[in-house]
């Protein structure tokens, strides 16, 4: 088949290519330069490549080649670490070769050829292997094992397997009949890698952070979407999740976002520890960071190459985390990539295939049954940014109609620094029920029961506000008084968390409990004391309230807590009541 | 010397379309020639062997089918040089000043090129700005990008000429210079600008582009670039710190606007191009702090919001870009209140690497919290006053309410000249904080109470 054809027409990121027939998703070299491209459109004699580089100065008439090849990622052994752009190149080998800012025409692969792993095989000559099946092991990083697997569409009998160290590219084992094995194999990113079957999610994600891992938990191998205006805590959260979420692996995908967010991951996490393992978060993360000022295109690409590494982690058997942020300027890539293409437009320009693309990106999460046996699984955590805030636009409405999770971040909380600034009222799980029994048998079987009453405490508070806005606080009868008071309680002793304090950034289940439990205890305790005929002045004025308000903070939690605990004993004593 | 083309087939608002060309590189320079002998520039922006479409930056006023086209073979660039400081250059870059042509040791690409994520250094140099709303609650730091969400008649000019005039790098003798660029403002505004830079002397360190509101609108796309080009140059190539002021990108946005049109694009939110977010971005990103080199970037741009709608496109893509934003109140204008900040929708995501012990002052982040968090219950209070009267108040909700004002008063308000310390914020909003119950600030650690609570202090001193 004919692989040489030339340039038509350019238009910013969109070429017009012809002289040659194509297949879609075919990648090409465009130019004289060699960018690389993508095909999206086929029309007669014409194709439509998006192309991942700048395109200025290209003419045209400059020939452009048909590699055969869909757009791949790299995978094997140093994916871990590593930080790419949107299309797997390694931005630290970007920059070696063409200094601190992104030029054109440069190929970087995505994994070392020159480093070299220690291979340690797990099958013997003779043994039949399966797609998926693991025939050997790598030391990742410290803590995590490579488990090396045969690709997905490959079986046979092994004839020959190797040990020792190799680099990434070396032949470590033949099937018979001569198929040879490489550590590292390559996948398209827009096809999902497949499992032997999809199970039910049912253990959560622990995040550390209180709002979520209480009152609106995600289950590993759920989807979870965080909408919100500017500036509401969407990178924050995100950024949290990835530092203290108690999955394996994560994989960061900074997409259209900005440069210096990318450079704070950068110089963060490896000097952060993992709260499980104690080792530099680094080593269990891969970063893909596409800013808003890299091509757009490339963009578009990044969640592929993001979920791709993913799957390839969830098949050796690890619990994988992705955190997309921002999905909105995903969809936006589409939709200027489309609008160039002059398609029939959608809602607000949007492209008809939007909820098709976002529900094909989302279904690749889930809890799996891997092609070689373990389980593994990947949660999969969107940002959303929808214009102006207003959740009734298209990629907020297309996401919410496909995930299980949804924490609604909101401008007003944010503006008066409650963070996370995730409405309450508003927000959701769908996976509650089915982490209760999880909850039950590692927190406590009263946890189920405990998370319940301060989500009906914040409904009743949310009714009465109604009222204090006509009338004033002062006119409303003592018992209700209280209830707003245990509410602002619950809002800003228990959900409000500072990512920025060194102890509050991460909060650990026991704790959780611990504190929601005192809080309730010391709610309940009043109301009977008010109910006994205490004075509601003396109740507010109680020190062990004040103490509450501020244990989350100390380093020693426990022995403050109990502190507060015995105070709290003795000064309900002595108001009287019940 | 590029061939000349007499094969202009259409002319349609700012663009030409040319046909029967050699083949054409996309976003290339274009010159083309009137029949009057005068000349005018354009950008490729879509290029084919059938016709290639032109934006013209001068407005298409005067052309025909008659001009000729020359299409230069090169993407436009802009001359720099170290003499570019102290000069005043139109928004297209040519000299208005009466003085000479720069000589240049370099030309420039002026879309710059993207910075490396990884060659990035995390901006964490805290600039005083002597404003306390910035630097005690929106701290700006190096490398940042924060601009000002204005409207029309509020003195965002002032306080951004009170920014430039104040803002240092404390115990630094670094060397410093601003970049103006003026998009499409009236040429009054542009005189007040110039006028205080020649007050303070700080033209020598300046280098100014003029694209006023009778210049072409066109031209207003690459105003910007230049500016931002000429100072990643001072940056990177002579290691200078420089403060850029883009004004106003409003203008800038509704250029782009007028060229989709033109264009005849599917138009996005109220009628703004599809790729204005990934356009802002490819301006506002080219602020930083890069690995290795001594010079950054720091961007301080005024935008103002049409109708006063945060939520209208151009301050809600900027803000979904920029690394914060501080919003000027109509309401604390009207009220006599300079500088009018809003705290409240004001943010400075970079806010917590620039502050701190080792910074500004260890109880620097927990005062800001606080004083947030009070003033955002003052505020709701009084419109719970208007409803039921203060007596409907508790004690407690009556002291917030206070605090509200005072804050206003106190904090908010200072002199145009009044450049205060980060010390003297911070205490101004200890003092503020003092009028509560001491129970009630629950967002700052016991410890800080202790070493800064004037309640305490007194004490210290007593003893
Ligand atoms: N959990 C938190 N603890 C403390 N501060 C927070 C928290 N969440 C958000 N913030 C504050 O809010 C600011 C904005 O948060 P963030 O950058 O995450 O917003 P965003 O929703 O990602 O905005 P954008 O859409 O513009 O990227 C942060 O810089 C930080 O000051
Ligand atoms: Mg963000």
């Amino acid at each position: 088949m004919k692989t040489k054809g030339e340039i038509y027409r350019i238009s910013g990121p969109v070429v017009i290519i012809s002289g040659l027939n194509t297949k879609m998703y075919d990648v090409f070299k465009v130019g004289k330069e060699g960018l690389m491209g993508e095909v999206i459109g086929i029309e007669g004699d014409k194709s439509t490549v998006q192309v991942y580089e700048e395109t200025s100065g290209i003419r045209p008439g400059e020939p452009v080649e048909n590699t055969g090849m869909p757009l791949s990622v790299e995978l094997g052994p140093g994916l871990l670490e590593s930080i790419y752009d949107g299309i797997q190149r390694q931005l630290p080998v970007l920059k070696s070769s063409m200094g601190d800012f992104i030029q054109r025409g440069v190929t970087a692969n995505g994994l070392s050829r020159e480093k070299e792993w220690d291979f340690v095989p797990k099958v013997n000559k003779g043994d039949k292997v399966n797609p998926g099946d693991i025939i050997g092991t790598v030391q990742e990083t410290q803590n995590i094992e490579h488990r090396i697997m045969v690709p997905p569409n490959i079986s046979g009998t092994v004839d020959e397997i190797k040990s020792g160290k190799f680099k990434v590219d070396a032949v470590i084992c033949t099937l018979a009949g001569g198929k040879e094995l490489t550590m590292m194999q390559k996948w398209p990113v827009r096809k999902p890698r497949p499992v032997n079957k999809k199970l039910m999610p049912n253990t959560p994600l622990i995040t550390g952070q209180r709002i979520l891992d209480g009152l609106f938990p995600v289950a590993k191998g759920g989807t979870a979407a965080i909408p919100g205006p500017f500036g509401s805590g969407k990178t924050v959260t995100q950024q949290q999740l990835a530092k203290w979420s108690d999955t394996e692996i994560v994989v960061y995908i900074g997409c259209g976002e900005r440069g210096n967010e990318m450079a704070d991951v950068l110089s963060e996490f490896p000097e952060l520890e993992d709260p499980k393992t104690g080792r530099p978060l680094m080593e269990r993360t891969v970063l893909i960071a596409n800013t808003s000022n890299m091509p757009v295109a490339a963009r578009e690409a990044s969640v592929y190459t993001g979920i791709t590494i993913a799957e390839y982690y969830r098949d050796m058997g690890y619990d994988v985390s992705l955190m997309a942020d921002s999905t909105s300027r995903w969809a936006e890539a589409m939709r200027e990539i489309s609008s160039r293409l002059e398609e029939m437009p959608g809602e607000e320009g949007y492209p008809a295939y939007l909820a098709a693309r976002l529900s094909e990106f989302y279904e690749r999460s889930g809890k799996v049954k891997a092609l070689c046996g373990r389980e593994g699984s990947i949660t999969v955590i969107g940002a959303v940014s929808p214009p102006g805030g207003d959740f009734s636009e298209p990629v907020t409405q297309n996401t919410l109609r496909i995930v299980k999770v949804f924490w609604a971040l909101d401008a007003k909380l944010a503006q008066r620094r409650h963070f996370p600034a995730i409405n309450w009222l508003n927000s959701y799980s769908l996976y509650s029920k089915a982490l209760e029994e999880w909850y039950s048998a590692k927190v406590s079987p009263e946890w189920v029961k405990l998370r319940k009453d301060p989500m009906e405490l914040l409904q009743k508070e949310a009714e009465l506000q109604e009222i204090v806005q006509l009338v004033g606080s002062d006119a409303l009868p003592e018992d209700q008084q209280l209830t707003l008071e245990i509410a602002r309680m619950i809002r800003e002793y228990f959900l409000q968390q500072n990512a920025y304090h060194e102890v509050d950034t991460f909060c650990s289940m026991d704790k959780q409990y611990k504190l929601l439990k005192s809080i309730t205890a010391w709610g309940n305790k009043a109301q009977n004391a008010l109910e006994g005929g205490a004075a509601i002045e003396e109740i507010m004025k109680l020190k062990s309230k004040d103490d509450l308000a501020k244990v989350k903070f100390e380093k020693d939690f426990d022995s403050a807590l109990s502190v507060i605990t015995k105070r709290m004993e003795e000064e309900f004593a002595k108001l009287g009541g019940k | 010397m590029a061939k000349e083309y007499k094969t202009i087939r259409e002319i349609a608002g700012p663009l030409i379309f040319v046909e029967k060309t050699e083949p054409v590189g996309y976003n290339e320079l274009v010159n083309i020639t009137l029949p009057d002998g005068t000349s005018k520039r354009g950008q490729v922006l879509d290029t084919s062997n059938d016709v290639v479409v032109v934006q013209v930056f001068e407005g298409t006023g005067g052309l025909n089918k008659e001009c000729g086209v020359r299409f230069t073979g090169e993407t436009i660039k802009l001359p720099v040089s170290k003499d570019l400081l102290g000069r005043i250059l139109s928004g297209s870059g040519e000299p208005l000043d009466g003085g000479p042509r720069i000589v240049p040791e370099d030309r420039l690409e002026i879309t710059g090129a993207a910075i490396n994520p990884y060659a990035r250094l995390p901006p964490k140099e805290f600039i005083q700005t002597g404003i306390s709303t910035i630097d005690g609650m929106n701290t700006l730091v190096r490398g940042q990008k924060l601009p000002i969400f204005s409207g029309s008649g509020l003195p965002h000019n002032e306080i951004a000429l009170q920014i430039a005039r104040q803002a240092r790098v404390r115990g630094s003798g670094e060397q410093f210079a601003v970049v103006f660029a003026a998009m499409g403002i009236t040429n009054e505004e542009a005189q007040y600008f110039m006028r205080d830079f020649e007050r303070t002397g700080a033209l020598e360190r300046a280098v100014v582009f003029l694209n006023l509101a009778d210049d072409p609108a066109v031209e207003r796309l690459i105003t910007p670039r230049l500016a931002l080009t000429a100072a990643e140059y001072l940056a990177y190539e002579h290691d200078m710190h420089v403060l850029v002021i883009l004004t106003d990108i409003t203008n800038y946005c509704e250029a782009l606007r007028q060229m989709g049109a033109a264009r005849e694009e599917v138009p996005g939110r109220r009628g703004y191009p599809v790729y204005m977010y990934t356009d802002l971005a490819s301006l506002y990103e080219r602020a930083g702090v890069v690995k290795g080199r001594k010079g950054s970037v720091t961007q301080f741009s005024i935008l103002s919001m049409p109708g006063d709608d945060i939520t209208h496109p151009i301050p809600d893509l900027s803000g979904y870009i920029t690394e914060g934003q501080i919003v000027i109140s109509r309401e604390l204008h009207r009220k006599g209140i300079y500088p009018p900040v809003n705290v409240l929708p004001s943010l400075s995501r970079l806010m917590n690497s620039g502050i701190g012990a080792a910074r500004t002052r260890e109880d620097h982040k927990a005062v800001s919290d606080q004083l947030y968090a009070a003033y955002a219950e003052g505020k709701d209070l009084r419109g719970l006053v208007a409803i039921v009267g203060k007596d409907a108040l508790s004690d407690r909700d009556k002291k917030f309410l206070e605090f509200a004002d005072m804050f206003e008063d106190r904090f908010v308000r200072q002199g145009v000249d009044e450049n205060r310390d980060i010390e003297t914020t911070l205490d101004i909003g200890w003092e503020l904080l003092s009028a509560l119950p001491e129970a009630q600030l629950t967002r700052i650690d016991n410890k800080y109470i202790q070493k800064y609570h004037p309640a305490h202090r007194a004490k210290e001193k007593k003893e």
